[in-house]
């Protein structure tokens, strides 16, 4: 009966971490990607060049409300 | 297809796109979703124009994603659509749509293909088929 709540209660443990784990780090990241013509791509999420370019989509998305 | 009709099309088959403008690379709109869309493609000119001093490669899309939504701008020569959706849209789609909306916009100016002459026919000769 113990072993079977210790079983019970490390799964539900796995499926909270790995929904904060894909909360906080996955798709919810502030980013921007850029797509070149050469068919490159960078993604910003960090740095000067992210935050400026993140507060122009922001002022873009307000502009659109 | 009219820019207005491209637009209108646009937010038909995407439902996750909420605003929506075509615009030209001198500011110009050409349609937008939005009753006034000046501020909007000011925006988003604002953001491609800082976005192309990134590289010295020549800028094709971006997708800017915030917490509360996203911005795309997709630019085909002079001519570009900016639209805005929700957090966590469908990348891929959003883009294909923007494409597509932008391919169909530029249809309706280009000048029409001349249309092909139909071939001469050869006149029947006379006496053909052993007729006489």
């Amino acid at each position: 009966m113990r072993r079977k709540l210790l079983v019970l209660l490390a799964a539900a443990g796995a499926v909270l971490a790995s929904v904060a784990f894909f909360r906080r780090g996955g798709a919810r990241r502030e980013r921007v990607d850029l797509y070149f013509a050469d068919g490159s791509m960078v993604s910003l999420g960090e740095g000067p060049d992210a935050e400026r370019l993140l507060a122009l989509g922001r002022t873009t998305l307000d502009a659109a409300r | 297809m009219e820019a207005a009709q491209a637009l209108a099309d646009l937010t038909e088959i995407s439902t996750q796109i909420k605003a929506a403008a075509l615009f030209r690379a001198d500011g110009s709109i050409d349609a937008s979703t939005l009753a006034d869309g000046t501020r909007f493609v000011e925006a988003a000119r604002a953001l491609l124009s800082a976005a192309d001093g990134v590289r010295t490669e020549p800028l094709v899309q971006l997708e800017a994603a915030t917490a509360d939504g996203s911005v795309f701008v997709v630019r085909d020569g002079e001519r570009l659509v900016a639209a805005v959706t929700g957090p966590e849209p469908t990348v891929g789609l959003v883009f294909y749509d923007l494409k597509s909306c932008l391919r169909s916009s530029a249809e309706s100016e280009e000048p029409e293909k001349p249309k092909r002459a139909a071939p001469k026919r050869k006149p029947k000769e006379e006496g053909e088929n052993g007729e006489a």
